[in-house]
This record gives C-alpha cells, structure tokens and sequence, in this order.
C-alpha cells in the first residue's frame, strides 16, 4: 500500500480495513514507537480543527516523526492567493505524507492527485472524514467484539452529518442494521437509504427516542445545529427531543456504548457521563492509535 | 384572352413558387460530399455542440440550420462538417446535451453509415460541478464525473462526490 492516499473510506477493502483496526489494536498495547524516525509529516489546515489535529500531531509525535505545517490557512500563503496546486506541489517537497484539512469538498482527491507523497485526507468540507470513520470502527469492533449484525442507532443529524454517512456506508459491508432518529428536516438522505436497499440491508427511521433503543447495540449521536434549520420555531421544537439522558439508558443492553464525534452540546446530558456505557471519551483516545496505524500503513511501514 | 393568359402566367410562376419552396425545405442546410451530418440535435443545444466538439476551431467547411421542425424534439438543430469524421467516444461526448442526436456518414453524397450517440460511463472535462463548494469551481481543475444514471442522467463528481442531476447541467 506504499504511496498511497486515504481520502474516501471507499478507497478502503474490507480486509485493508480489518488489516489497519488490526494493527491500530497493536499501537494501543504499545503506543510508543519509534517508526517514524527521520520522517517529515505535512499537516495542512487550511481550516482549524483542533481536535483532528491534535490527534494526528500525538500520533506522529509518538511514532517519532517530525512536522511541519500550519493550523489555520490565515498563517499561510493562501491568504497571498496561492492555489492549493501550488501550496501542494511546493509542500510535497518537504515532506515524507501530507495530513490535510480543507473547506472545500473534493480538494483531498485533487491534492492526492498532485502529490507524489500519500496524503490523508481529515475533512473536506462536508464531504468525507475517512480516519474519523475507522476510529469509530475501531471504537465499535473494541467494544462489541465483532464488526458483524450489529444493531447500530444513529440519532440527530442524519442529512448534513457527514461522519453519520461514512459510518454508515462503512458499516454496510458487516450486514448491520440501521436505525435512524432524527427530526424530519434533519433525516437521512434518500441517496443514503438508496445505498442500504442496494446492499440488502434493513433500516428503519424513528421521530424520536423511544423504547426502541433497548435494541441497540451502538448509539451514534450527533449534534442538531440551530442553523441547520430554516425555521427558528421549528429548531425550539426539536432542540429538546434529541437530548440522551442517563434515565433512558436503563433498559437498554449490557455491551450498548454511546458515541459521539465531539464535540458535545447538550445533545448527551451529562449525567450520561458517569455510566459505564458512555464511550466518547475513549472513542477520542482510540483515534490516536487508529492514526498511527493509518500514518505506518500508508508510508509502508509495519 | 389577354386576361386568361396573365392569369395562367401568375398560376404557372406560383406552382414553380411552391416546388422550389418544398425543395428549400428539403435541403435547409446544403448536402456535403464527404463528412458528417449530425441531426436531431435540440435546437437550444446547438452551439453547445459546436463547443463541445470543437468545432468552432476547425477549418473545415460547415453549415448549420437552427429552428428547424421537428416532431420529436419541437425545434432541432442539424450541423453538416465537410471531410470530417469522427471517434464514438469523441462523439459521445455530446450525449448530455444532444441524447436524441444522429449521425450520418456520408460519402460522395450517399449515407454509408448511421449512428446514434451513447451516453458515456464517464465524462471529462464537459460538465460543471452543481456543488458550489466542490474545489472544482475554485481551482483551475478539469472536472470528471462517473455516470451513475445514463436515462436521466446524473453524475457523481470524482472529487467532491455530490451528483450532478440533468436539471442542474450545465456544460463548461
């Protein structure tokens, strides 16, 4: 897999998936590694994400690589009017792998196109966020044992969530089913169901939370943004329907873990926090280790 | 007499009149010796066809009719290139805006062979991105789509991976 990019999890089989959650398992037994010695790793935001970044930054730290790059594109030569054709041809030079986060959707497939390094991508735009995804597969496989029939809730916002919708196409692959909860504006788009009738697999669509989540196994929530919606009244009605709170989890399964992308709003009440079912936290510290799987998979290192 | 005979005259010049008239009809645009005819070409469409073929840099000899009737199409559009001819994925190409379009081969002014245009399994270079946010309409990038649906044709962008529907084509 030697100089080769991640931008879609598409890009991805289904063992190359199993193969990085695999060593992924290996780099939390071990995190501190030095495989990284003498390699140079770009980081580009050319919007700020702290959270992505500085979990990519730890994984390259702990693997002993060194990095350049910027947090925001107001620091770089953007700003003088530079292309990302440019930008990308220049750094390409520099450096051993380009992590990149852009505004614009479609910009990672274009950069891995100019570079001759790989490049990952870690957001384009409301596009795709594959590494988000695979440590949320890493999350799920650790918790649940198993990748496979697993009865999976995603619950907010279903249409504009994009980490909603690599998840779940990703997920399609292990027969799982889907259970979406979202207010109707915010529901799942019909490409996206489309895609489950294609692979067989069932879904169902709920207004809201109800006893139906005694059947889950994973509870994926997400926030429900005010300026999603285009009428306030609509959003004050809503707002409060979305909210997980700890008296609900009462009888749900034993092995059901609660995630969350990050960050959090009011959407899971903080009395969730305590419950042992709560898993956002940890979900986060696995993104490290499912980084620096990535990070040594694409640069051919193992 | 006199009035008989201007009369015949006028009726005889209306009749040589009307012949020429469907003649005309018949033959809009000139016959070629040699090259191609492309026909059913919606109307609207046509210059984007030229653009789309490039023949607004070539110098061949072409005529061109427009708003001519057409059962099917309402108004079509027929484009007739001397001693050109042309590659089906060259062709194809004009399938997104001209679904319907035929060819005819013609050489020494006899049709040798007819052709219709496929919609292509992918596009390069003719579409526009719908997605405002899709880096192909920051950066100077040719855009490259998959064809998803080729009835009611539909795109899926390379880069950005939004779709692009027929309502929303718009032709770079």
């Amino acid at each position: 897999m030697k100089n080769r990019s991640l931008v879609s999890i598409d890009d991805f089989t289904k063992d190359e998936i199993i193969r990085i959650l695999d060593l992924a398992v290996e780099f939390e037994a071990q995190p501190v590694r030095k495989l990284l010695e003498g390699k140079v790793i770009a980081t580009l935001f050319f919007e700020p994400s702290t959270r992505t970044r500085l979990s990519f930054e730890s994984a390259i730290n702990r693997l002993g690589g060194k990095i350049v790059g910027f947090a925001d594109s107001s620091t770089s030569s953007v700003t003088k009017g530079e292309t990302l054709y440019d930008t990308i041809r220049m750094v390409n030079s520099y450096c051993d792998l380009i992590v990149m986060r852009h505004p614009f959707e479609g910009s990672a497939r274009y950069a891995s196109e100019i570079a001759s390094v790989p490049v990952i991508n870690a957001g384009d735009g409301a596009n795709q966020h594959p590494t988000q995804t695979l440590l949320d597969l890493y999350s799920i496989r650790k918790t649940q044992g198993t990748l496979d029939n697993l009865n999976i809730f995603m619950v907010g916002d279903l249409k504009y969530g994009r980490t909603v919708h690599s998840l779940m196409m990703a997920m399609a692959r292990w027969n799982t089913t889907f259970n979406f909860i979202s207010p109707e504006e915010l529901s799942m788009p019909d490409e996206f169901k489309l895609y489950l009738d294609n692979a067989g697999l069932k879904y169902y669509e709920h207004l809201d939370f109800s006893d139906i989540i005694s059947r889950a196994d994973i509870i994926y929530m997400t926030r429900v943004q005010k300026e999603r919606f285009s009428d306030p009244i609509e959003y004050e009605k809503v707002k409060n329907v979305y909210v997980l709170k700890n008296s609900m989890l009462k009888n749900t399964k034993p092995n059901l873990r609660i995630l969350h992308p990050l960050p959090r709003v009011n959407e899971i009440h903080t009395d969730v926090d305590s419950n042992p079912k709560a898993y956002y936290f940890e979900q986060a510290l696995n993104g490290v280790f499912t980084r620096q799987a990535i990070l040594c998979t694409l640069l051919g290192i193992n | 007499m006199f009035l008989h005979v201007r009369l015949f005259f006028v009726l005889y010049w209306e009749l040589i009149n009307i012949a020429e008239m469907k003649e005309a009809k018949q033959l809009v645009v000139s016959a070629i010796q040699n090259g191609t005819v492309i026909d059913h070409v919606p109307a609207r469409n046509l210059f984007k066809v030229i653009q789309i073929l490039g023949l607004d840099h070539i110098e061949n000899q072409i005529t061109f009719g427009t708003n001519l009737e057409s059962k099917k199409l309402g108004r079509k559009a027929i484009i007739k290139i001397s001693d050109r001819f042309f590659e089906d994925d060259d062709i194809n190409r004009i399938a997104l805006v001209a679904p319907q379009a035929k060819l005819n081969i013609i050489r020494d002014y006899e049709v040798v062979e007819k052709k219709v245009v496929e919609v292509p399994d992918n596009i390069t270079g003719i579409a526009k991105c719908m997605n405002p946010k899709c880096i192909t309409n920051f950066e100077h990038v040719t855009t490259r789509f998959r064809v998803v649906s080729k009835k009611n044709v539909a795109l899926k962008c390379h880069y950005c991976e939004k779709i692009t529907s027929q309502e929303n084509l718009q032709i770079i």
